[in-house]
Formats: C-alpha cells, sequence, structure tokens
C-alpha cells in the first residue's frame, strides 16, 4: 500500500499527467492512451475505406486528402501547443485570410513573390504578437482577445480587397504549391508540415519550453512559482499561431490560385475541433503533437471516404460533429464518474499536480 | 489503491472512446457504402454517370435547374448525382471537384463560384477523363469542355424591349429603373436596348435611366420620383431582379397599378404576387430548368464523343430539339423565358 502510495506520488511529481501511469506495463501505457486510440480509430478507417468505398485508393485520394488538410494540419500544431497552455486562438482563419489578401495585393501591386510572402509572414507575427500583446501584457482572456481579432484581422482583409479576388500569381508558385514529391502521390506541402511538426513536437515533449506550457495548462500559478515564464511563454505560442497561419495563408492562396478576403472563413472551428479529437484537453495541461495529426487526418481521411460515397455535406458534417462531441464528452463523462467514485481525492485532475507539488 | 482506480478509469477512458467512434464510423460508412454502391454500378470510366455541382446546395434556382439535368439524365438512361458545398465559395467547390475526379465520373457539371479559382481543380478532373460543362456561371474557357450559356446580352435586351413594347402599344414615355451606375451588365444591356428603340421603336422615348443600386428602398423610392417626374410614363424596364420587385411593390399600392406597364429581368418566386394582382403582366429570365436539362445533354454528347466543343459540332437535346456549338465552345440555351400569369406557376425558383 504505501509503495503504492510513493509511486504514485513520485509519478504526480513528475507532473504531465500521461505519465502519471506509471507502474504498468509499458506495452499498456502506449496503448491505452487517448492518442493511440485516435491513431487505431483512423488505421480502422482507412481501412475500412480501402475495403468499402469505390476509388479510395487510387493515389489521386493520397493527394487530395493531404492538399485538403494541409491549412488545418499546420494551424494545429501551434494550436496545440496554445490549448494546452489553457488558452485558445480564435483569429487563426482570419490571419489565413488577411495574409492571403496581403499577397494577393502587393503581387499585383507588381512586387515580386518572394518579397510578398515575406511581408505576409511579417503581418501574421504582428497579428499574433497583437493577440500574445493583449492577453499577457493587458491580462484579457484570450477567448475574448481572439473573438476580437478574428473579426478585426478579417475585417481588414475584406476591406483592403472588397469582394473581388486577385488570381494572377506566378505560374511557379502556383505549381509548387500543388506539386507532388517526385514519384509519389505525396504533395510537396507535406516537406514542411514534417519539418514543423517535428520542430512543434521536439518544443512541446522535449523541452522544458514544453513542460512549462503543461504545467501552464495545469495551473498557471503553481507553474510561475516552479519557475516558468508563463506571460513569455504564452506570448511567444501566439507569435507562433500568427506566423503559421500566415504560412498557412499564403499556401492556401497559391494552392487556388485565388486571393480573397473571406478565404478560410470558419477553418478555426475545422482545427480546434481536430485538436480536440486528437486528445488535447479543451481545460489545459493535456494533449501531444501526434494525437492530433492523427485527429487531423481522420476528420480529413472520413470526410473524403465519405464524399467518394456519395454521402451529402450535410451527413457528413452531422457524422464529424458527433464523433466531436462523443470524444469530448466521453472524457468529460468518464472523468466525472471517476471524480464520482473517488470523492474529493480526485476531484479534479488540475489539483493533483498542485496540492502535492 | 489510489492508482488501481485511476487506471482502470483510464484505460476505460480510452477502450470507450475507441468503442464509441469505431460503432460510429462504421455506421457511417455502412451507410456511405450502400449509397456508394447504388450510385457506383453505374459509375465509372465511360458510362453516363454524370455530377451536377452547383454554386450551392439549398438554392432554389439550382434545385430547379439541378432537376432540369435529372430530368435529362433519366431520359437517356444515365446516373444522376448532385453535390455541392452548403455555402457558395470557390474553394468549398474544389473539394467536390476532385471527388468526382477520383469517381472517374463521366462528366461534371458545374456552376463556377468564381471563373479562376477552380481552374486547375477543373484541369485536374479532366486530365482524370472527366469532361467538364459549366452552367450559368462560367469559368476562363481554358478549364472546361463546353459552357452552356443562359442567354446572350442582344437577347436580354431584346426581350425587354419587346416585352415592353407590347405592353404600351408601342409608343409613349419610359423609364429604365437600373442596378448601380457602373454595373457593366446592366450598361451593356441598357445600350442595345437603347439602340434596338431608336431602330425599331420611333414612337417610344426613353426619358431617363435611374439607378437603385440593387437596393430595395433606394429601387422604391426612385420608382416614386419617376412617376412625379414623368406624369405621362407608359412603362418602366428594369433589368435587375431587385429593382422590378421594388418598382413592383410601389406600383402595386399606388394609383399607377394597371395603367403604368412593368416588364424586366426577376424570379418568378418574387413576382408571383404582382402577376397574380395585375400589376405586371410580363417579365423574362431564363428557365433554369431547362439550363440543367440542356447542360446533361451536352455533357452526353461530350462523353459519347458525339461533340469535342469545336464551333460548328451539333448534338441533339431531346424536347428542346438539336443544338450547335458556337466560338469558345459555348452553347447558347436560346431566347430568354417570359413568365406570365399563364406559366408561372410551373415554377418555384
Amino acid at each position: 500500500m504505501s509503495d503504492t502510495i510513493l509511486r504514485e506520488n513520485s509519478a504526480v511529481r513528475r507532473a504531465p499527467d500521461s505519465y502519471r501511469a506509471h507502474g504498468r506495463p509499458a506495452w499498456q501505457r502506449v496503448l491505452f492512451t487517448r492518442e493511440s486510440a485516435i491513431i487505431g480509430l483512423l488505421v480502422v478507417v482507412i481501412l475500412v475505406a480501402l475495403a468499402t468505398v469505390r476509388n479510395f485508393d487510387s493515389p489521386l485520394t493520397v493527394t487530395y486528402l493531404l492538399l485538403d488538410v494541409a491549412p488545418i494540419l499546420l494551424i494545429a500544431l501551434p494550436m496545440t501547443l496554445i490549448i494546452v497552455s489553457e488558452e485558445i486562438d480564435l483569429s487563426v482563419a482570419s490571419t489565413v485570410g488577411l495574409s492571403s489578401v496581403i499577397v494577393g495585393i502587393l503581387t499585383q501591386a507588381g512586387l515580386p513573390f518572394e518579397a510578398t510572402a515575406l511581408v505576409a509572414l511579417f503581418v501574421g507575427v504582428i497579428a499574433g504578437a497583437l493577440n500574445g500583446f493583449l492577453i499577457t501584457v493587458v491580462g484579457l482572456p484570450s477567448l475574448a482577445v481572439t473573438i476580437g481579432t478574428l473579426a478585426l484581422f478579417r475585417g481588414i482583409a475584406v476591406g483592403l480587397l472588397g469582394t473581388t479576388a486577385i488570381t494572377d500569381f506566378p505560374e511557379f508558385w502556383t505549381d509548387l504549391a500543388q506539386s507532388r514529391i517526385p514519384g509519389t502521390p505525396v504533395p510537396s506541402i507535406v516537406i514542411p508540415i514534417v519539418v514543423l511538426a517535428v520542430a512543434f513536437a521536439i518544443l512541446l515533449h522535449f523541452t522544458s519550453f514544453g513542460r512549462g506550457i503543461y504545467a501552464i495548462g495545469l495551473n498557471k500559478e503553481a507553474a510561475a512559482f516552479s519557475g516558468v515564464h508563463v506571460d513569455r511563454t504564452k506570448f511567444l505560442l501566439f507569435v507562433s499561431s500568427g506566423l503559421v497561419s500566415a504560412f498557412a495563408g499564403i499556401f492556401f492562396t497559391l494552392r487556388f490560385g485565388n486571393a480573397r478576403g473571406d478565404n478560410a472563413i470558419g477553418l478555426e472551428l475545422s482545427i480546434i475541433a481536430a485538436v480536440l479529437l486528437g486528445g488535447v484537453s479543451i481545460f489545459g495541461g493535456r494533449g501531444a503533437i501526434h494525437g492530433v495529426i492523427a485527429g487531423v487526418l481522420l476528420i480529413g481521411t472520413l470526410g473524403s471516404a465519405l464524399r467518394l460515397a456519395n454521402v451529402t455535406s450535410d451527413v457528413i458534417n452531422v457524422i464529424t460533429g458527433v464523433l466531436l462531441v462523443l470524444s469530448v464528452v466521453s472524457t468529460s463523462v468518464l472523468r466525472w464518474v471517476r471524480s464520482k467514485r473517488l470523492g474529493s481525492a480526485g476531484k479534479s485532475r488540475k489539483e493533483v499536480p498542485a496540492s502535492s507539488g | 489503491m489510489f492508482s488501481q482506480r485511476i487506471r482502470r478509469g483510464r484505460s476505460v477512458t480510452a477502450l470507450a472512446a475507441v468503442a464509441v467512434s469505431v460503432a460510429l464510423v462504421a455506421t457511417g460508412c455502412a451507410g456511405g457504402n450502400g449509397n456508394g454502391d447504388g450510385d457506383g454500378d453505374g459509375g465509372g470510366d465511360g458510362e453516363l454517370s454524370i455530377t451536377f455541382l452547383p454554386k450551392n446546395l439549398g438554392n432554389p434556382y439550382f434545385d430547379t435547374s439541378n432537376a432540369g439535368g435529372e430530368e435529362a439524365i433519366d431520359e437517356f438512361g444515365g446516373t444522376y448525382s448532385e453535390v455541392g458545398p452548403s455555402e457558395a465559395s470557390p474553394t468549398s467547390q474544389v473539394s467536390f471537384i476532385q471527388t468526382a475526379a477520383q469517381q472517374g465520373v463521366g462528366a461534371l457539371v458545374i456552376s463556377a463560384n468564381d471563373p479562376e479559382a477552380i481552374c486547375d481543380a477543373l484541369n485536374e478532373a479532366r486530365d482524370a477523363g472527366v469532361k467538364v460543362v459549366t452552367f450559368d456561371s462560367d469559368t476562363n474557357p481554358e478549364c472546361r469542355d463546353l459552357f452552356i450559356n443562359q442567354a446572350t446580352a442582344e437577347g436580354i435586351a431584346k426581350v425587354q424591349v419587346d416585352m415592353i413594347a407590347e405592353q404600351i402599344g408601342d409608343a409613349g414615355q419610359i423609364a429604365i429603373l437600373s442596378a448601380s451606375a457602373n454595373a457593366t451588365n446592366q450598361n451593356a444591356w441598357i445600350k442595345i436596348m437603347e439602340e434596338e428603340l431608336a431602330a425599331n421603336h420611333p414612337n417610344i422615348e426613353l426619358v431617363e435611366t435611374v439607378y437603385g443600386d440593387d437596393d430595395d428602398q433606394t429601387s422604391f423610392d426612385k420608382t416614386a420620383a419617376l412617376l412625379q417626374t414623368y406624369p405621362d410614363l407608359k412603362g418602366i424596364i428594369s433589368p435587375t431582379t431587385v429593382g422590378i420587385t421594388a418598382a413592383a411593390r410601389y406600383l402595386s399600392t399606388s394609383e399607377y397599378k394597371g395603367t403604368v406597364a412593368l416588364t424586366g429581368l426577376g424570379t418568378p418566386n418574387q413576382m408571383r404576387e404582382y402577376v397574380e394582382d395585375g400589376t405586371v403582366t410580363e417579365f423574362a429570365l431564363w428557365n433554369p430548368g431547362d439550363l440543367g436539362y440542356l447542360a446533361a445533354y451536352g455533357a452526353k454528347a461530350l462523353i459519347e464523343g458525339d461533340i469535342t466543343g469545336e464551333e460548328g459540332d451539333t448534338f441533339d437535346a431531346g424536347r428542346l430539339g438539336e443544338y450547335t456549338v458556337e466560338a469558345d465552345a459555348t452553347v447558347l440555351l436560346g431566347d430568354p423565358f417570359r413568365f406570365n400569369a399563364d406559366n408561372i406557376g410551373d415554377f418555384d425558383f
């Protein structure tokens, strides 16, 4: 008994709760996580689709699927870190639209495309820094701030370009955005995505900066007392979100050959949905990059397979919606059931590190 | 003890999540698959499987045009399907174009939300062997095999002049209530109307062209002002669906009802009450049902190799008769369709 408690305590002291299940065999620790469940589900969906959906097994499916989810995959990476730190960024899709418009207007004005892309990335950084400033320095909640900047950035984007579209981009770049890695059906955009995913995964899972993010999400005060630079961390996360969103906006523009103020409208919801499906807790402190990638791919694959099976888009929305609600609700319900069984000792998962640390 | 409970809780969570999700996906896919099999039999390369992709779903105009397409496809024994985004944005059409390419359908009949943004996707689909027919809204000509044009500027201008001439006895003052002063299509029509009036209707005097900015209230006020300024006004032409509705609303409650003629371009659902109460005798637009019907026959002719989109190619379009492909791989539906008390009940868009 005392041995169990000791082990439990030492596990708790290591903070992130994915480590708390110490004392189980390694295979159990790997297998019984939400991330594994989502990856497993992704595999099941792919296998079922391969077996039953006509034309799903074509190289084109791989290409289109990855091109479609690329902007979501990209932005989901910083979004994961932000939600783990118990914040949210609703302004990402508006930043995509703004970056699209800036690329369009400057290209039309005759600037070389490379320069316009740099300006767009810079504007993304500024947008993220504005969010970060209002959240960390002024001390406003990120939900309120980014609802505001969602409207603000979108307003600027639509205001700059009106209802017109700019469609004349250098062919080299539009071709590049849709090109495939030679000899494979995999789009080239996957290369920067993999690089960014690895970078964000290392940052979150293998650095003290990343452990700080979990600590902030679990308990901000405790994290601050333990020497985590809470505000600096959050500020950097929002800047990275703005930067990656601007990059996604440039890709989006090139892929559709189309700069419009209303580009990617509503995309923030798909991104947040995929992140939550991937096992990130909306209450912060829990989640992993590989789970999020699986979550994004799961929604993308499901949509692609159902479209191929001629399922109408409203039915697809219902299916993915129910999947999301269930995946989020199931964790909450089970945590509630567990807390009932444990009584006040286990009332909140988030209190554990604070009370024992 | 503590850790035991937590452990069990966690694995239950994970397992429950898997179980629930798998069940969901299984049912989702099974439903989808049944659907796919049904359509799949008629689908595949070279067969008459034709997918209609409107600007958005749940739009009465496209419900009407696609019903026309389905009617034609039923006639010649092809497979009809309709897909589309819920909102009319160009980027949301792309994934449906890609899906059609993956499915290897015979032809895709699409109304483009943007002339340029879907070009790459359409050309990839064509590389995969899908014939692309645009209708209602065209893309750049190099992105599609055929465009089914609902009406030409000349046809639209002429039908409106003809209608007003018939309604006022080919003599008297008329005015035009347009959209905005810089609307390209409106101005082109008005210019042709002026030429047509000058050439063939010497007794009709066009006194003024006013602009309602496609705003209901502005159009309403401009109508009132026209009638005050020109007491002898015999008729108004409004080549915009917003303008004609607002003008009809003003006329229907004024002393001019039935004495000042109103015609132009409108939709049956907006104009129904004014036709029924005698404010408006006849107005025009095209028949979207016929447009979809012709697009389906055009798609069939492309799939079967009867036409390639070359100027001068001809094909049979069922009850509409024979059509000829014109320059830029365009097929013209014909003269605009006139809606009046006799036929307005047949339309719902």
